[in-house]
């Protein structure tokens, strides 16, 4: 049985590295038209309808709105997937409390931008605005960013001196204590009961918005692709500029790195809070889109489901964790006869991927390399089994 | 702040986080032993923990336990409930060593692989208990699976009571014996691992695998050893819980085992005594703070001691070894 996992997997890889490879000796403006095509399909396919590829929508009912919803989670889970990569796949530290940032943002937008929230209610009452006053939509964009990335440096400065094993734990802490402090600080957050009304880029929810209702979900999905692409442009261009080739060393050995002139403490840091603001980011979007949100949506499994779309997916490789993100999100919502049972799937699919293939479904080549190493070490030492 | 009631009862708090204590005191054995001697967070540990009050409270209703039986019946129940309790935790911490760490040892993976690993174990077990098990078992043990995710409760083995008061202090019958039982428990693993031959083999192997492989020991007999004496103490941790709570839920394992490594590491992770004050000192914290603000914040009054405890002192109050020095 696992021979046979071995086998289909091998043929698996060797197709992956084909491709890849085919696509590395394609000339410039081809791989440009390619990258094109494949953008102008992302934002088609929420009106999905090719015969063929119908089968791969959601919805319950026939021509549905499911589908569109269930993308959106999709483009949210991606820019979480990106995120959590930088801290995790390219800092190789072990964010387990990732559920925090996003729900920093999903409340950064809420606090803010709802009339029904307690600090939108006190800044009304301090400087007498009527109490239809909420900040804007954009300027909520901007605060659940910095206040993410504050955050991330909060949570960092004392944290990550400490051993890799050890963050792990106090990060997952960390989710806990946000999701505990949202759910009893009632003064500030209305703690179980929730915050309704969160605005969108129209304003409240109401029956008036033309583009972004509560029903409609396709346009929301077309917001948030965009703001992935954004972001994977942008983390892109970190991960092969001397930031990303920092963060690479101080993974592979913190020492060695520190030697030639790269201080792990700051880039540390720095991933620490870009990967918090992608976080914020995405729980801001998550906010906004559902219009409400509770303590309750943001649960420790979530951060472990967050971890599990990175490490599946293959953690360093940008494609690899947004695949293992989209995945994650989509399959639950494919097969939801089996949903009761998603988080036994995932489970066990972490523990497979682990023991079987450690480096993840589209690995990154050079971690690749680097487990490889270590497997041809521990062939060289059979005492150490 | 409720000073006024934190001083007015400073000892009642004292012995009620002192029982509290002696639980997470028992599970943080579990996660100090295996890193004291594999530098590896059991994440799953918390998990064995749960499998113990499930085995416990199948062995009650099996057994067709009442509320407030006679105390000789009691006795017996709960002697029972340590070995069942002992044998189904045990059995897991080895099933988790076997099926999960081993191959990864194998190939010589990273730390990180291992805390993965170790995670999608704990979601799969929870999971087993909260979904496959209730659909597979529901109509054959009915009290125990019968709604997905339940909190299944358990009958009353020993009712409570006070036995004696100290000033305004009373101390009941259960903080009693969880108290000492744990406490018994501790100084027994203690004895085992300062005083026997297998115990002199675990600290050889904590202190230097290679050299105590060259001197003759079985390093794989000493990991599987480690993996089971963690999982005994969880399986005590898991009877008193059910003696003392009389509940149990498929999810308990995860605060319980946050707190648990929380204690270890207070008291220097992969130190025996270490874990023992680690336990006993994190319970007192959260009463008392619990007392301070509110009971709702006890969870947050945990990990940020955990923080502080860290920035200051990252090798925890008695410092990390089992093989080095005594304790």
């Amino acid at each position: 049985m696992i021979d046979k996992i071995r086998s289909a997997d091998r043929r698996r890889v060797s197709l992956l590295t084909t491709v890849g490879d085919r696509w590395r000796a394609l000339t410039k403006w081809q791989q440009a038209l390619g990258l094109a095509a494949f953008v102008a399909f992302l934002y088609y396919l929420p009106l999905l309808g090719v015969p063929g590829l119908t089968w791969l929508r959601t919805d319950s009912i026939e021509g549905g709105n499911n589908w569109a919803g269930v993308l959106f989670v999709c483009a949210i889970y991606v820019l979480v997937a990106i995120g959590l990569n930088v801290v995790v796949g390219l800092a190789g530290l072990l964010d387990l409390g990732y559920i925090g940032f996003f729900a920093i943002g999903a409340y950064s937008v809420a606090l803010f931008g709802s009339v029904n929230s307690p600090v939108v209610k006190w800044i009304q009452q301090e400087f007498n605005l009527p109490p239809t006053w909420a900040v804007t939509w954009a300027i909520c964009l901007f605060i659940a960013i910095v206040l993410t990335m504050i955050s991330g440096v909060l949570l960092g400065w004392p944290t990550l001196r400490l051993r890799g094993d050890y963050l792990a734990i106090v990060t997952l802490g960390f989710g806990e204590i946000i999701r505990i402090v949202a759910r009893n600080a009632t003064g500030l957050t209305n703690g179980p009961v929730g915050i309704s009304a969160i605005p969108g880029p129209e304003g409240a929810p109401s029956p008036d918005n033309k583009v972004f209702g509560l029903i409609d979900a396709k346009p929301w999905y077309w917001l948030a692709i965009t703001f992935v692409l954004i972001m994977v442009f942008l983390v892109r261009r970190l991960e092969h500029s001397r930031v990303g080739r920092a963060w690479l060393a101080v993974r592979e050995d913190e020492d060695a790195a520190a030697v030639m002139g790269v201080y792990p403490f700051k880039f540390k840091l720095w991933a620490f809070a870009i990967g918090a603001a992608l976080g914020g980011l995405s729980g801001f979007l998550f906010g906004s889109r559902n219009a409400f949100i509770d303590p309750t949506q943001f649960n420790a499994n979530l951060s472990i489901l967050f971890v599990a779309m990175v490490v599946v997916g293959g953690s360093g490789n940008m494609i690899g964790v947004s695949l293992g993100a989209v995945l994650l999100a989509y399959l639950p919502e494919r097969f939801r006869d089996f949903a009761d049972y998603r988080w036994l799937v995932f489970g066990l699919a972490m523990v497979l991927v682990m023991i079987l293939r450690p480096q993840g479904l589209v690995p990154s080549r050079r971690r690749a390399r680097e487990l490889k190493d270590r497997a041809a070490e521990a062939e060289e030492a059979p005492a150490h089994v | 702040m409720h000073f006024d009631e934190l001083i007015g009862h400073l000892g009642q708090h004292t012995v009620d986080g002192l029982s509290k204590g002696a639980i997470y005191a028992l599970i943080a054995l579990g996660y100090t032993l295996v890193y004291g001697v594999l530098r590896l967070i059991n994440f799953a540990h918390s998990e064995v923990f749960m499998v113990g009050t499930f085995a416990v409270l199948i062995l009650w209703n099996q057994l067709g336990v009442e509320n407030n039986p006679p105390v000789g019946q009691a006795i017996l129940f709960l002697v029972l409930g340590l070995i069942v309790a002992a044998a189904a935790s045990g059995g897991t911490a080895l099933a988790l060593e076997r099926i999960a760490y081993r191959p990864l040892r194998r190939k010589n993976a990273p730390p990180l692989i291992f805390l993965i690993t170790a995670i999608g174990l704990s979601l799969v077990f929870v999971e087993l208990f909260g979904q496959v098990l209730p659909k597979l078992l529901g109509g054959v043990l009915p009290e125990a699976f019968g709604r997905p995710r339940q909190i299944v409760g358990m009958p009353t083995i020993i009712q409570q009571e006070t036995l004696f008061t100290i000033g305004n202090t009373a101390i009941t019958n259960i903080q009693l014996i969880v108290f000492v039982a744990a406490v018994a428990m501790m100084a027994v693993l203690d004895w085992f691992i300062n005083r026997t031959r297998y115990g002199r083999g675990v600290r050889a192997v904590a202190q230097n695998p290679e050299t105590a492989a060259l001197m003759g020991v079985n390093q794989e007999r000493v990991i599987m050893l480690i993996f089971v004496l963690g999982g005994i103490m969880a399986g005590a941790a898991a009877l008193l819980w059910s003696m003392r709570f009389g509940f149990t839920q498929n999810s308990i394992g995860f605060v319980l085992g946050l707190k648990a490594f929380t204690a270890a590491v207070l008291g220097g992770i992969g130190n025996l005594r270490g874990a023992l004050l680690g336990g006993l000192f994190l319970g007192i914290v959260e009463v008392y703070g619990a007392t301070l603000f509110a009971s709702n914040w006890e969870d947050v009054i945990a990990f940020v001691v955990l923080i502080v405890v860290l920035m200051f002192r990252p090798t925890g109050l008695l410092g990390e070894s089992l093989g080095r020095a005594r304790a």
